[in-house]
């Protein structure tokens, strides 16, 4: 019994350390932010490289996400004669929680991984302590950059993301469900509420930073050659999923109750 | 060549310098000085702590316990603005070159003139090829990434990044480490040439004793975490010392016992 009282709270030890590390990397990072050198060419790169570069993969999960809940909703509201809902449905499911989380989740996969992979390479071949040899603050270079990318582009994708789910869900009405056009044009912004739009463009911010966070903090800290690396790149993408989850459900009952 | 005995302040003052990692006791009381202009080879075997030593004056590490004075001015525990002023006097050449693979050679260079100290990018250019120049590269490399250069080739391009920001104290990471003997001879000869040229007081660790032959004004031998033989490169051969005895000579008897699991 001690033994398993011992284990548990080990843990718990072992969960609240690295939380805190967790905090005071992201807190050193942005407070780097504060004072000069700032590097402009460094952030605009990085909104390229996850904002631009992740328009396709973005742009193709919404599509067929908001097919798929068309679809889905019509299947289930035709049982009890609600096919009218179908757009509501789908637009607020877009919006609200869908653009958002396969957003974050296709990012955390593609640009997650990428930047633990990147940064956690520079970490073993000793680049990172040759920054800071050449009098640079590698948090402020390599660490800042990509935080700022991740908070900013993830809302700008998702609102791409949002409309071409709506109009996923639409192809599949009125090509495939024959719904009337205008009607259900009409439909999907009758019901659709400022909130619903922004408070799916701030779970992206916040999924967007923890995205970032997630790979630029296992990458910093990993060890031991290509091996340590690679961990580094499971841990980032395993590590930001379940974060953009968890934080995901706190922040819609933030929103809605 | 300047003795340690002299009047004048030495260079580097490490003393008593301790650090583990967990349970692993790396450095247990290091004590060395550096004159000014002097080169200091610190030898021993892999996993002695001669990483550990110089990145703990780097400041990449901070130590346990113990005292690094630069000019007579206690390093441990600087952060903020005067650990990167500190760090403008430094120079370092990493073991596997830790170019950045991102940037073209001369950025790689020009990257403290440029990132750390505000010079202009087309002046911080010319200091770059004029250093490339230095190392026996020329301007045709500048525009190439990293990875299109041999191993040799690296180490000369990191070597040049590192005396890019005339710096007051450099540093060498296994200098030689993973090169044929002749590219090893050339880098040792730039070492050299910059050390002297430059008047530069310089660290170096290796395990490599054609090196250490090549470029020591002074050696120390690290063992277990302690300076075990501290005397002019020229003693070397008769220091009188079995463990710098067994080492120079690469004996497998002697009291060095060879650790079979890694440190």
């Amino acid at each position: 019994m001690m033994r398993f009282l011992a284990a548990v709270g080990a843990l718990a030890l072992a969960f609240l350390a690295g939380t805190g590390r967790l905090a005071l990397f992201a807190g050193r990072a942005l407070a780097a932010g504060l004072a000069p050198p700032f590097y402009p060419r460094l952030i605009a790169r990085q909104f390229v490289y996850i904002g631009y570069y992740s328009l396709p993969v973005v742009g193709m999960t919404a599509l067929f996400t908001g097919m798929v809940l068309a679809l889905q909703s019509y299947t289930a509201s035709s049982r009890f004669n609600a096919e009218s809902t179908v757009a509501t449905i789908v637009v607020l499911s877009i919006t609200r929680e869908l653009g958002p989380v396969i957003a974050g989740l296709m990012v955390a996969g593609r640009v997650g991984a990428a930047m633990a992979a990147e940064i956690g390479t520079m970490r073993v071949t000793e680049q990172i302590d040759a920054l800071t040899t050449l009098s640079t603050d590698p948090l402020r270079y390599l660490v800042l950059p990509r935080l700022l990318a991740g908070l900013l582009t993830l809302p700008l994708l998702v609102i791409i993301a949002d409309v071409i789910g709506v109009f996923g869900g639409y192809l599949v009405a009125v090509y495939k469900l024959d719904f009337n056009a205008v009607s259900y044009l009409t439909q999907t912004h009758q019901y659709l509420k400022t909130t619903d739009v922004v408070s799916g463009l701030v779970k992206a911010a916040v999924f967007g930073f923890i995205v970032a966070l997630m790979g630029c903090y296992q990458g910093y800290h990993s060890r031991g050659g290509a091996e340590g690396v690679g961990q580094a790149t499971t841990y980032a993408v395993v590590s930001a999923s379940i974060l953009i989850l968890i934080s995901d459900y706190f922040l819609t009952q933030a929103f809605f109750t | 060549m300047t003795g340690s005995s002299g009047p004048q302040m030495p260079k580097i003052a490490v003393r008593g310098l301790q650090k583990s990692f967990a349970v692993n006791r790396v450095l247990a009381g290091v004590d060395f000085d550096v004159a000014a202009g002097e080169s200091l080879v610190i030898i021993g075997g892999s996993g002695t702590g001669k990483s550990v030593t110089i990145k703990c004056i780097l400041g990449l590490l901070v130590p346990d316990a113990g005292s690094i004075e630069i000019d007579g001015v206690e390093t441990v525990g600087l952060a903020g603005r005067a650990r990167a002023r500190l760090m403008h006097r430094f120079g370092m050449l990493f073991q596997g070159s830790a170019l950045f693979d991102s940037l073209a050679v001369w950025e790689n260079v020009a990257f403290g003139l440029i990132q750390g100290r505000g010079v202009p990018r087309r002046r911080a250019r010319d200091i770059a090829l004029e250093k490339l120049a230095a190392v026996g590269l020329g301007a045709e490399v500048a525009a190439l990434r990293p990875a299109q250069l041999s191993g040799g080739m690296q180490k000369r391009v990191a070597l040049a990044r590192a005396i890019a920001a005339e710096p007051e104290i450099l540093f060498f990471d296994e200098p030689t480490t993973g090169l044929d003997p002749i590219m090893a001879d050339v880098i040792n000869r730039l070492i050299v040439q910059c050390v002297r040229g430059l008047g530069v007081t310089a660290v170096s660790i290796t395990h490599d004793m054609v090196s250490t032959r090549k470029i020591a004004d002074r050696v120390a031998m690290l063992h277990r975490g302690r300076i075990v033989w501290h005397g002019p490169a020229a003693d070397i051969d008769h220091s009188g010392n079995p463990f710098v005895d067994q080492f120079v000579n690469g004996r497998e008897a002697g009291p060095i016992h060879m650790q079979i699991r890694a440190a």
